[in-house]
């Protein structure tokens, strides 16, 4: 089940589902050839996400963090994505405090009928990942590590 | 637990692309998989049986399908476990069409993301518990938005079915684009004459109250249970005693606002009843013209009126409506013409658009149905039609085919034979688009009984030469220079989206598209739903469409509301979120951050607790994340079940780094 290190890295997108989900769906239907990295989970709205999971995804060995949802003032629930933009803003600059190169994570507005727009967004998410290469992956040294400095307070 | 895995094939559609073996051979392998198998069309009658077979062979708990995207075929799944005795949130899929096959091309890439998409629907179903609907009561009370043909025909539908029908129209008349046509295509009957009648009906049906002048201003609520605000905007005369009977119009010394009615050829006096067939027909005061509004003197209307419906100090009220359902049919606007500089539009009083020749057609026109030339009062001889202005092109943003500008200038091409013998009409275009019932037929008719010159081309400039215009064009079925001299030129304007259509949309939380058209739920099988449960579209809000077609989506959409309305009780979406009274602090913050008002305060046992209340909550889940005790929780997206996804996709790395 995993991926080949070599071409493939691990992307979870966390894609609300009226406007984003559907905006991959256009994408799919319109055909639109995208990167395969990716892998969606499905919220009911862009304000369901706790930045946790965002977190959680990362320190688990996520090389990146795609969030997506509707554009502002186009919410299903009405003011869904601007709770989420308060969150993720401030997930953003707290990334680097926990050790985690905040451009793998990333914020989109993508509409259900914007399949175009979809596509590049993965495109160019996907595209940066690499650049980045594979995330750090938490290894038996660094728990080691971890462990002594527990043991010194 | 014991689950199920069914891989779909879809044809060709996903096995082309994805091993589907290898995803049910690799699935198998999962926890709690019990059994795994692949299938040729999971949706179709067979392939629901094999689901409900297995369930039942191998004792199944739950059932993940991995195939097409949930938004399409989710319900239909839920109704197949649900046949087999499960609780229908006992199902997952893994949308492996649209977000894999579709958008991939190799094999091997593509087929280990499906098995990754499978073992995430797994893991959350293990996290997945049995949901039960509970029932609420529904108010069988519709609104429709937007008075055209559409909106006219959804109400008439409505009301006849035995509903009560609210219907609100922004001008001061119903009717819409159809009450301005003369005479509509291919079977060349008078517009006014078969929409009439229907608008007298509204206004006496007695299951219809009619807002004319009026718009949406605040909607809140769910299927079943809309509270609606309604801005009745202030006409300044009491239309409870106003008959109608025109006195003030005719007195009325201010003569020069807008005449919207008649396309703004010409103008019309500040007190006006829009069109002669207005209904309601009702005097309405412009109050950037009326002198008494502007400047404080005249009022002459007040002193003539018999009826003493003058109210000069009327303001804007506000109604409020309960309704169960919404009909959104606010139809479109014409493609701003003056945008092609080349065509010389609103620089040559001789370059009109369609629907302003339309009302010049008109026998209740300005200039009752003699064609004249704004200009001069001249009757062309040569009358020019230029095509496709505002649509098919990309340069001014409108791609899209408006679809009935083909048509109506054939119709309008042969009116003006009939109207003047003596003309002849040009038609520029780029293709004929006539695929209705009898449409080919009738533009054929235009050329070859009619005498209307067709030539293929755009026109690259229109420029005046003494009184006449000329349009220069290519021919590009000749390859050659064209040249006319025009007396009238027409501009066949396509349609784009109401302008104010977004924010109403946003209003009725529904989503609309790039050019301002509201998004139905589904293109082909989902045709005016949206994807708000209980609102529904009518009409070219929806995309351009001619009047058939509009006529036929008002109806549609009705029928919708009456299958809606047919059970006394609504199930509501148990999906939605739920308080664990014991985790639960009572802070407050869930309360705060809903925008439903759904989560009340409640006391348990001296101590304060939330409190979801069921039929308000959507299931947004935006208290979920707030919530720093993590008592509420969105029932079906819990964090469990979110973060099982998130540790099948992630949790293997690090294990894979301890070892």
């Amino acid at each position: 089940m995993s991926a080949d290190a070599a071409t493939e890295l691990r992307i979870v997108g966390f894609l609300c589902n009226w406007c984003s989900y559907g905006g991959a769906d256009t994408a799919g239907v319109g055909r639109f050839q995208q990167p395969t990295d990716l892998r969606i989970i499905r919220v009911p709205c862009s304000g369901r996400i706790d930045p946790l999971f965002v977190v959680k995804s990362l320190v688990n060995g996520a090389d990146g963090v795609l969030v997506s949802g509707c554009h502002p003032r186009d919410c299903h629930y009405s003011e869904g994505n601007f709770y989420a933009r308060r969150r993720l803003e401030a997930l953003k600059s707290f990334l680097p405090i926990l050790g985690i190169d905040e451009r793998r994570f990333e914020y989109t507005w993508v509409s259900a009928s914007e399949g175009q727009k979809w596509k590049t967004v993965v495109e160019k998410f996907t595209e940066r990942i690499h650049e980045l290469g594979p995330a750090r992956k938490i290894n038996a040294e660094m728990l080691a590590e971890a462990k002594a400095m527990f043991a010194t307070v | 637990m014991k689950i199920g895995v069914f891989v779909c094939h879809c044809g060709s559609n996903i096995a082309g692309t994805v091993d589907v073996a290898k995803v049910a051979e690799e699935a198998r392998k999962l926890p709690d998989v019990a059994f795994a198998s692949d299938t040729m069309y999971a949706c179709s009658e067979p392939g629901q049986d094999g689901i409900i077979e297995a369930i039942k062979e191998h004792n199944l708990d739950g059932v993940v399908v991995a195939s097409c995207t949930p938004r399409m075929h989710e319900p239909t799944f839920r109704r197949t476990v649900e046949r087999a005795g499960l609780n229908k949130y006992m199902f997952e899929m893994a949308n492996i069409r649209e977000h894999v096959s579709w958008i991939g091309k190799d094999k091997e890439a593509n087929t280990r993301k499906a098995i990754d998409l499978v073992a995430m629907a797994a893991a959350k179903l293990t996290n997945d518990r049995g949901l039960t609907a509970k029932s609420f009561e529904i108010n069988k009370r519709v609104m429709v938005i937007g008075g055209g043909v559409a909106g006219i025909q959804a109400a008439l539908d409505c009301a006849d079915g035995g509903l009560e029908v609210i219907l609100v129209e922004k001008t001061s008349s119903i009717g819409g684009k159809m009450s301005k046509l003369d005479k509509t295509f291919p079977t060349v009957d008078c517009s006014s004459c078969i929409l009439g009648p229907k608008m007298v009906d509204i206004a006496q049906h007695p299951n219809i109250t009619l807002y004319a002048h009026a718009e949406v201003d605040d909607i809140q609520g769910y299927v079943g249970n809309y509270e609606i605000t309604v801005n009745k905007k202030a006409t300044y005369v009491d239309w409870e005693a106003c008959t109608g009977c025109g006195v003030c119009t005719e007195k009325c010394p201010s003569k020069k606002s807008k005449d919207v009615f008649n396309e703004e050829i010409g103008f019309t006096t500040a007190i006006n009843i829009p069109f002669p067939q207005a209904i309601p027909k009702k005097a309405t005061i412009d109050p950037d013209f009326c002198r008494k509004l502007t400047s404080g003197k005249c009022g002459v209307c007040e002193k003539i009126c018999p009826t003493k419906a003058i109210q000069f100090e009327q303001q804007d009220e506000k109604v409020a409506e309960s309704v169960g359902a919404i009909i959104v049919a606010t139809g479109y606007d014409l493609f701003d013409y003056t945008r092609y500089g080349e065509y010389g539009g609103g620089r040559y009083a001789d370059v009109i658009t369609s629907l302003q020749y339309e009302r010049l057609l008109s026998a209740s026109g300005p200039t009752g149905g003699h064609i004249k030339r704004p200009s001069d009062g001249k009757e062309p001889k040569n009358v020019v039609f230029i095509q496709c202005v505002g649509s098919r092109d990309k340069s001014v943003g409108r791609p899209y085919c408006s679809g009935f500008c083909c048509m109506y200038t054939a119709k309008q091409a042969i009116l003006t034979k009939d109207h003047l013998p003596e003309s002849q009409s040009y038609v520029f275009y780029m293709d004929i688009r006539a695929p209705g019932k009898m449409y080919d037929e009738f533009t054929r008719r235009a050329m070859e009984e009619y005498g209307t010159r067709y030539v293929r081309g755009r026109v690259s400039m229109i420029y005046p030469m003494g009184d006449k215009l000329i349009v220069r064009g290519a021919d590009t079925l000749m390859g050659t220079q064209v040249e006319v001299e025009a007396d009238l030129v027409v501009l066949a304007v396509g349609a784009e989206a109401a302008k104010g259509a977004p924010q109403l949309a946003e209003k009725l939380r529904i989503s609309y598209d790039s050019y301002g058209f509201y998004m139905e739920s589904h293109p082909k099988l989902r045709p005016v739903e949206t994807n708000t449960a209980g609102v529904y579209l009518a009409g070219s809000c929806q995309g351009p469409k001619d009047i058939p077609q509009s006529v036929g989506q008002g109806s549609a959409a009705a029928s919708k509301v009456l299958t809606l309305f047919s059970k006394d009780q609504l199930e509501s979406d148990p999906q939605i979120s739920e308080v664990n009274i014991k985790r639960c602090v009572g802070c407050g913050k869930c309360i705060e951050t809903c925008p439903f008002g759904a989560i009340e305060e409640m006391d348990f046992r001296g101590e304060k607790k939330a409190k979801v209340i069921e039929t308000i909550c959507q299931g947004c889940g935006i208290c979920t994340s707030t919530c720093p005790q993590g008592a509420i929780q969105l029932q079906h997206f819990t964090d469990n079940q979110i973060l099982a996804e998130v540790n099948v996709l992630c949790q293997q790395t690090l294990q894979q780094s301890f070892e």
